[in-house]
C-alpha cells in the first residue's frame, strides 16, 4: 500500500535500529503516549528488537481504556431507555461499567449500534424521527471535530433528537500529571501523531519546559517509532528537551485550523475524570451552553448511583507507566479480553490487550 | 441480478406464514418450481427423506447460514450455503454427494429474492456436482428472523488416498494458503448498515471440491490437514491446530497474500486480516518434501493462482502460533475474543 508499505520497510526498520543501538548507552524509560503507537510496537515484535537499556512504557492514549465507569454506566443507563438508540464506536461496547457493558444491554433488548462516524447517528436521527439518538461521543483531539461538526450538522438541519454523551479527554494535561506525579520515572515522551495533526504543536511547549523532558510527536507505523525513539534518545543521551516533530508528513505547527474552531465552537474545557488516574482538571471536553439542548446530559434525567472502579483492576499504575500489564496479579487469570476487569483490556488500542493478544508472557 | 431460470408464476409477491404452514401454499410453492429447478432422481422420490447407496468410507457435515446481508458483493447466502457445506466435506477429503437443503424465512421475503437465491443454489450445487436430494421450509414471523437463513449438511465420499487429520501433523511441515486472505469479510463488512464504504472488492465463496480432490489424487497421504479458515480467520485455524497438536506455528507475514484494497480496509477499520473470515479459501499442512510441488499444482489451478507457502511447523512453541513481522519482529497470535469490533481512532 503506498504511503503506508514505505514506513514499514524492513530495510530502513534495520538502519533505525542500528543507530538506536549505536547511541543508548544508558537505561532510558520512554512513554508512548497513544494507544495506537503500543499496538503497533507490539504488534510489529519491535520492543524485543529495542536495546535492553530502552524501557518503552505505554501511555492513557487509549479513549475506551481512560473513560471511568461512571460514564460507560451513563450510556448503559440511556440505552436502556426505552426511545433512545445509542451509537457507539465499536471498542466502547465491551468495556464493563460497575454492572453492565453496552453490549449486555443490547443482549437485553437495548437498541445499540456501531458506527464509524458521528453524521451516521445524525442521519439515523433524522430516519427515526419518533426515537431520541445518542453518539457516545468517546475521544481524544482526534475524534472531537467530528463529534463537534455533527452538533453542528444536526443544529443547521434541524434534527433535534439528536444528542452525544461526551466522553472527550485531552493529551497535555494528562502528560502534564504524569510528569507532576511524585512517582513518575518518564525520560521522555513519544506524543501522539494524529493528536497533533489537530491541534498542532504549541501546547507541548510549555510541557517540555515545565519538566525538562523531551518530546517527540511520533507516527504510527513501525519506521515512525523508531525515528521517534532514535530522536528522544539521542536528546537524553546529550542532555537536552525540546520539542521536536517526526509526523511532519502530517503534523504542522499550528495543527487544523478549521478542526480547531469547529471543537471550540461546540466544546467548551472542562475538568474530567480519568479511569484509574483520578480526576485531572481542565483535562475534557463538555458540549458548551450554546449547544446544550445537544447534551445528552442536560436532555435526560441522568440519575444513577455514583459508580466505584473495579478495585482489582491496576490500570491506573498501568497507564501512569508504574506497572506492565505482566506485573498484574489478574493479568490472563481473571482478566481476560472476553471477561474484562478493566479497559486496557478491551480497547484494540489497550495495553492490556496488546499485550494479551501478542506476547502472551513467554515468546 | 442473473436469472437463468426464468421464475415461475406464483399467487403471491412475497412468502407469507402459509408457505411454511405445510399445507396447500407450501405444496404449491414447491410443485411451482422448486422441484424442477433441483431436478433429480433421489428428490423426485417425493419422499420424507432420500435413500441412497454410497460405498466406501464416509463424511458427514452440517452447517447453517445467517449471513447479513443475505445479498452481498460477489454472491448470496444460497451459494454460500452449497459451497460451505460443500467445502466442509471437501476439507475432510470427501468427494461431496449429496445435500439436504432447509430454509427458516421471514415472511415478507419477496418472492423475486427467494428465486434468485433459489437459483443461485441450483448454480453452485451444478458446479460442485452435488445433489440436493431433501429439504424443508418452515417461515417465521415478521421480526423472528433476519430474511432468511439456511442449513445445509451434505453427505460425501472420502477419497480412498486421503488421510487428513490433525494428528498427523508433524515438525517440519510446511503451512500453505490458496488465496489472498479476507477478502469475504470485508466484502461483507463494506455492505453491513452504518459501516458502509465503497469498494469493488467481491466476496470469494466458491466450491473447492474439485480442487480439493486433484490435490489428493495427486499427494493422496502427503496431505496432512485441511481446513476452510472461515468465522475467526486463519489465526482461529492454526491456534485450533496447535492447541491439539501442542506443536508451534510459524509464520511468515510477508508471504501471507493479501488484496490490496482489503488490506486498506482492515487498516482503515482496525481489523486484523489474519481474524477476518474467508469464504473460498483453504490453509494445508502438508509433508515438507511435497510442499513446492503441492504449492505449483496449487497455483495452477483456478482457486489457487495466489496461493502462498505462509509457514512451518516446529517443535519449538508447542501449542502457540507465532508471526514473524514483516520487519523482522516476532509475536504470538492468539485466538480471537469475542467479535472483532472496529477501533475507535
Amino acid at each position: 500500500m503506498k504511503f503506508l508499505s514505505e514506513y514499514r520497510d524492513p530495510e530502513l526498520v534495520r538502519q533505525y535500529l542500528e543507530q538506536i543501538h549505536q547511541v543508548t548507552t544508558r537505561p532510558w524509560k520512554i512513554m508512548e503516549i497513544c494507544g495506537g503507537q503500543t499496538h503497533s510496537l507490539v504488534k510489529n515484535g519491535i520492543l524485543e528488537m529495542l536495546p535492553e537499556q530502552i524501557t518503552m512504557v505505554h501511555g492513557p492514549g487509549c479513549p475506551v481504556c481512560v473513560t471511568p465507569v461512571s460514564i460507560i454506566d451513563e450510556a448503559v443507563f440511556l440505552a436502556r431507555q426505552p426511545q433512545v438508540i445509542i451509537c457507539s464506536f465499536g471498542d466502547m461496547l465491551r468495556v464493563p461499567g460497575s454492572e453492565k457493558s453496552l453490549l449486555d444491554a443490547k443482549a437485553e433488548g437495548a437498541d445499540v449500534r456501531i458506527l464509524y462516524s458521528p453524521l451516521e447517528a445524525v442521519k439515523l436521527a433524522q430516519e427515526n424521527p419518533d426515537k431520541e439518538v445518542v453518539f457516545f461521543a468517546v475521544g481524544f483531539e482526534t475524534t472531537a471535530p467530528a463529534n463537534a461538526l455533527s452538533i453542528i450538522h444536526a443544529d443547521k438541519s434541524d434534527v433535534p433528537n439528536y444528542s452525544i454523551l461526551a466522553s472527550h479527554v485531552l493529551v497535555p494535561p494528562a502528560m502534564e500529571a504524569i510528569l507532576g506525579d511524585p512517582e513518575n520515572q518518564i525520560d521522555a515522551f513519544l506524543a501522539a501523531g494524529h493528536v497533533c495533526t489537530i491541534m498542532g504543536m504549541e501546547e507541548y511547549y510549555p510541557v517540555v519546559e515545565k519538566y525538562k523532558t523531551p518530546v517527540v510527536i511520533t507516527g504510527f507505523e513501525p519506521v515512525d517509532l523508531l525515528q521517534g525513539i532514535l530522536m528522544a534518545v539521542q536528546q537524553l543521551e546529550k542532555g537536552e528537551y525540546k520539542l521536536e516533530n517526526q509526523y511532519t508528513r502530517y503534523v504542522q505547527r499550528e495543527g487544523n485550523r478549521m478542526a480547531k474552531e469547529t471543537m471550540e465552537q461546540v466544546f467548551s474545557v472542562s475538568d474530567r475524570m480519568w479511569r484509574g488516574i483520578g480526576t485531572i482538571p481542565q483535562s475534557g471536553f463538555e458540549v458548551n451552553d450554546r449547544y446544550k439542548n445537544y447534551n445528552a446530559r442536560v436532555k435526560f434525567r441522568i440519575d444513577i448511583p455514583l459508580a466505584r472502579e473495579n478495585p482489582s483492576c491496576i490500570s491506573g499504575d498501568i497507564m501512569k507507566g508504574l506497572k506492565k500489564p505482566f506485573e498484574c496479579p489478574n493479568f490472563g487469570t481473571q482478566c481476560k479480553p472476553e471477561h474484562p476487569l478493566g479497559a486496557p483490556m478491551v480497547s484494540s488500542e489497550g495495553a492490556c490487550a496488546a499485550y494479551y493478544h501478542y506476547s502472551s508472557g513467554t515468546v | 441480478m442473473q436469472l437463468s431460470c426464468p421464475m415461475p408464476r406464483l399467487d403471491f409477491d412475497v412468502i407469507t406464514l402459509g408457505h411454511g404452514s405445510g399445507g396447500l401454499l407450501t405444496h404449491k410453492l414447491l410443485q411451482s418450481g422448486v422441484f424442477d429447478l433441483f431436478k433429480n432422481d433421489l428428490l423426485d422420490q417425493q419422499h420424507d427423506g432420500a435413500s441412497f447407496e454410497l460405498p466406501g468410507k464416509l463424511a458427514f457435515s452440517t452447517d447453517s447460514y445467517v449471513i447479513t446481508p443475505a445479498f452481498f458483493p460477489g454472491g448470496n447466502i444460497g451459494e454460500l450455503a452449497v459451497n460451505g457445506t460443500v467445502n466442509d466435506l471437501a476439507m475432510c477429503g470427501a468427494i461431496p454427494r449429496y445435500l439436504s437443503l432447509g430454509f427458516i424465512i421471514e415472511e415478507g421475503l419477496p418472492m423475486t429474492e427467494f428465486w434468485e437465491i433459489l437459483v443461485s443454489i441450483k448454480n453452485a450445487a451444478e458446479r460442485a456436482g452435488v445433489k440436493i436430494v431433501t429439504g424443508d421450509t418452515k417461515v417465521v414471523e415478521k421480526g423472528k428472523g433476519d430474511k432468511i437463513f439456511i442449513n445445509t449438511s451434505g453427505v460425501g465420499q472420502v477419497h480412498p488416498k486421503a488421510a487428513i487429520h490433525h494428528s498427523r501433523i508433524e515438525a517440519g511441515d510446511r503451512i500453505l494458503i490458496s488465496g489472498p486472505v479476507a477478502t469475504h469479510g470485508i466484502a461483507i463488512m463494506s455492505v453491513r448498515k452504518g459501516l458502509e464504504f465503497e469498494t469493488t472488492i467481491q466476496s470469494d465463496t466458491i466450491n473447492l471440491n474439485h480442487t480439493v480432490m486433484k490435490l489428493l489424487d495427486r499427494f493422496g497421504e502427503g496431505i496432512r490437514f485441511l481446513r476452510d479458515p472461515t468465522r475467526g480467520g486463519i489465526a482461529s485455524v492454526l491456534n485450533e491446530i496447535a492447541e491439539l497438536t501442542q506443536l508451534g506455528y510459524e509464520l511468515e507475514q510477508k508471504h501471507i497474500p493479501f488484496d490490496e484494497q482489503v488490506e486498506g480496509a482492515c487498516e482503515m477499520l482496525g481489523l486484523d486480516p489474519l481474524y477476518v473470515a474467508n469464504e473460498g479459501l483453504f490453509l494445508a499442512v502438508v509433508k515438507a518434501d511435497i510442499a513446492d510441488a503441492f504449492l505449483t499444482a496449487l497455483r495452477e489451478d483456478e482457486n489457487g493462482k495466489q496461493a502462498a507457502l505462509i509457514g512451518e511447523v516446529k517443535t519449538e512453541h508447542p501449542g502457540k502460533v507465532l508471526l514473524q513481522s514483516r520487519i523482522g519482529g516476532r509475536r504470538v497470535v492468539n485466538y480471537l475474543t469475542g467479535e472483532q469490533l472496529p477501533r475507535i481512532c
